[in-house]
């Protein structure tokens, strides 16, 4: 048995994009391409195959990696990086465009929890109907199946057909299912990002154990406490290119350093791919200093806001926003809620849409980037939805600042202006007053 | 890359089990096959769901297996066989429409069925691997359940007509597995198709149309053949719509008469022809599914 679990070799994947209409046709598109231009269209459609037309991406870009057994390693990068393309070849999905993937033992992937779940059965049935989706064998489900069903917590909701159940149920079933594969080498993509704090608890613990027990585990996250958790190694892509890999807190932290640097102080959604659901969608979220302008760099010493344009689909729905700040480290520096306002907290709105705003008060950061995680929730906190750093803010300590004239490295995640106070309590020595050097 | 990389791969996986070596080329057809084998039993869960999900959300459940084939009957029998005086020969004209429209709706049901199946199941397409020829197979078998419901009428029919199954009902599941590669070989191109040409979604209803009325379930093949003949042209031309086969090899098999020979061959030949060439081009192209679905 090799010590290698995972090898690959100048791994690379081409993607056609703004190709789409030459490659999903539509009868009247047929129709209108083929009295206008067809031996242009058809050209079109012949280069988009070669790769030759413009409009082709790299998602990965001669990727070279080996993945030690028995060892959590972490994927992280920015958004389009390449991560899931890569967990998607490596779980066979799609092929590479080039390159090479040596897989030593059975992969099992999470890509997605619930893939394949079909609402009108039961919990029961699609235990069975998930597993086998998931490659498992009917023997391996039945003696699993105990042991399924109490990991998620269903027992008595066994034979309800799972459009009945809450959100939390559902994700708790999906994921016991895939938890369960026992692959040697497991490829996990963003999966924390659903369920309550106390599941994600349980599920970081699973992956814990798969890793203990000397498999691998590939994690794809833009949840750097739980990378930081789970793994002692990182690899960071970006541009389809690795290009830092080592321990996980230095490739965190060189994440963190470069990404957006100056900050990103405004990220807006086109409606038609905006995230949500059916009874909202996040359609904005924008940094504002004081004064009320975009921006993304703020004096530690001004306060400024953060401003989350959200849209209520549903009639009478019961929203709410979230925001979470992470700094550099990865560490999570605070989260508050939109429950903070009597006003807007527990009332239905009719459709349509909303701005929330959150203060964040002055001289509370320390200098570096906050990266902004917001969620949207409804319901009294029955389902939401979370979209990772989607804003950076840049602090900057200026002179007056908590620090003072200390410029030296400063420890804490957040760094108030505690006042400070100091006076004699006993003898004072007979010497000359004190004075300032 | 290309052949060096496909031998690459399967050297590699030959010689230990435990490592597989992916890449850009096309694993071998066999290959495929043998793990379509090796996932064999989730071609059964796909099946069980589609049966289950099908019987839970209707009102009606297994009624709708029966009715369909059976309203067909009725109106066939009152307006082509009363009204336009189409004939049947020895056997009533109820039996003789019923008993091509059995494997006629399996056909028809499992064509239409695939070939959406997996624009249906992009969402898993798109998030897990298997043999993606799975999809279009179990929505073509799940159809067997409605076939085998909609024999037992047949089976009341013909006690009701007093028409006994001659010894040859023995080769009817060979009829059955032969309109199942047909509608798998149809189902195969036009399921591949339907990923890239969303076009195939509007031109299947069409085809099944067409196809109705070229096959011999309204009326009897042999004015067709006789017509062929007459023409100078060889009788077993109208066995190139393999459906012709299965429908006049199913009469053969419930009420007996002359064995449709030359028929029935080249209908198995067309047949095989279509699965096989269905196949091959599903497997030249099912590497992209996940890319384009």
């Amino acid at each position: 048995m090799s010590n290698v679990a995972i090898r690959i070799e100048d791994l690379a994947k081409r993607y056609r994009i703004g190709t789409r209409a030459g490659s999903y046709k539509t009868f009247r598109e047929a129709l209108t391409g083929l009295v206008q231009t067809p031996w242009k269209r058809l050209r079109s459609i012949r280069d988009a195959r070669r790769g030759e037309g413009e409009d082709t991406l790299w998602a990965l870009d001669g990727v070279d990696l080996e993945i030690p057994t028995g060892e959590p390693v972490a994927i992280i990068g920015p958004n389009g990086a390449g991560k899931t393309t890569l967990l998607k070849i490596l779980s066979r999905i799609t092929k590479p465009t080039r390159g090479r993937v040596e897989l030593h033992g059975r992969v099992g992937s999470l890509l997605e929890v619930g893939t394949g779940f079909h609402p009108e059965l039961t919990g029961r049935e699609n235990i069975f109907l998930n597993g086998a989706i998931l490659g498992m064998r009917k023997t391996e489900i039945e003696r699993k199946f105990d042991q399924i069903v109490a990991f998620a917590e269903i027992d008595r909701f066994l034979d309800t057909a799972v459009k009945h159940y809450s959100s939390g149920m559902y994700v708790r079933l999906a994921f016991a299912v895939a938890a369960h594969l026992e692959p040697e080498i497991l490829l996990v993509d963003e999966v924390l990002a659903v369920g309550d704090a106390e599941f994600q608890k349980k599920c970081m613990g699973k992956m814990d154990e798969v890793g203990r027990q000397g498999r691998t585990v590939l994690f794809v996250s833009h949840n750097m406490t739980a990378v930081k958790a789970l793994c002692t190694k990182a690899v960071l892509l970006r541009d389809g290119k690795v290009t830092a890999q080592g321990d996980t807190i230095d490739v965190v932290k060189q994440y963190m350093s470069q990404t957006s640097f100056g900050g990103a102080a405004e990220r807006t959604w086109r409606v038609d791919n905006a995230p949500g659901n059916k009874i909202a969608r996040l359609l904005a979220v924008r940094i504002r200093d004081a004064t009320g302008e975009v921006r993304a760099d703020i004096d530690s010493q001004q306060p400024f806001s953060i401003e989350i344009d959200f849209e209520n689909l549903a009639d009478s729905a019961l929203l709410g926003t979230t925001v979470v700040l992470y700094n550099e480290e990865g560490e999570c520096v605070l989260s508050t809620l939109s429950n903070n306002d009597p006003v807007w907290h527990g009332r239905m709105r009719p459709c349509g849409t909303y701005r929330s705003r959150c203060e964040m008060p002055a001289n509370l950061f320390p200098d570096g980037l906050l990266f902004i995680s917001v969620f949207v929730w409804g319901d009294n906190y029955k389902w939401g939805f979370q979209e990772s750093e989607v804003a950076t803010v840049q602090i900057h300590e200026t002179a007056g600042s908590a620090r003072g004239d200390f410029l030296k490295q400063m420890a804490g995640v957040v760094r108030p202006n505690c006042p400070w106070s100091s006076a004699p309590i006993g003898r004072i020595a007979q010497q000359p007053e004190p004075t300032r050097r | 890359m290309g052949r060096n990389q496909i031998r690459d791969v399967q050297k590699a996986s030959a010689s230990n089990p435990q490592v597989r070596v992916l890449g850009p080329g096309r694993d071998w057809f066999t290959v495929g096959l043998r793990e379509l084998v090796e996932y064999h039993e989730l071609l059964y869960f796909l099946v069980w769901r589609d049966i289950k999900v099908r019987y839970k959300q209707s009102v009606l459940g297994a009624a709708w297996a029966i009715l369909q084939p059976f309203m067909m009957m009725v109106v066939f029998t009152i307006f082509f066989n009363r009204m336009a005086g189409v004939g049947s020969g020895d056997v009533p004209y109820p039996l003789f429409s019923y008993a091509g429209l059995l494997p006629w709706t399996f056909f028809a049901q499992g064509l239409s069925q695939s070939s959406n199946s997996l624009v249906g199941s992009a969402n898993l397409v798109r998030k897990v691997y298997f043999p993606r020829v799975v999809v279009p197979m179990s929505s073509i078998l799940s159809g067997a359940v409605d076939f085998a419901l909609a024999f037992t009428v047949l089976l009341a029919m013909m006690g009701y007509y007093g028409v006994w199954p001659t010894a040859t009902i023995v080769f009817l599941p060979l009829f059955a597995l032969l309109a199942f590669v047909a509608s798998l070989g149809v189902g195969l191109w036009l399921a591949a198709l339907n990923v890239e040409y969303r076009d195939v979604r509007y031109v299947v209803p069409f085809i099944v149309q067409l196809w109705l009325f070229v096959t011999p379930v309204i009326y009897p093949s042999a004015p067709v053949v006789a017509k062929l003949e007459n023409a100078g042209l060889p009788g077993w031309l109208y066995g190139l719509n393999p459906m012709a086969g299965v429908v006049e090899g199913f009469r053969w098999c419930l009420f007996g008469g002359s064995a449709p020979g030359s028929i029935l061959v080249a209908s198995t030949v067309s047949a095989l022809f279509l699965m096989v060439s269905g196949a091959l081009y599903f497997w030249r192209v099912e590497d992209t599914f996940a890319d384009v679905v």
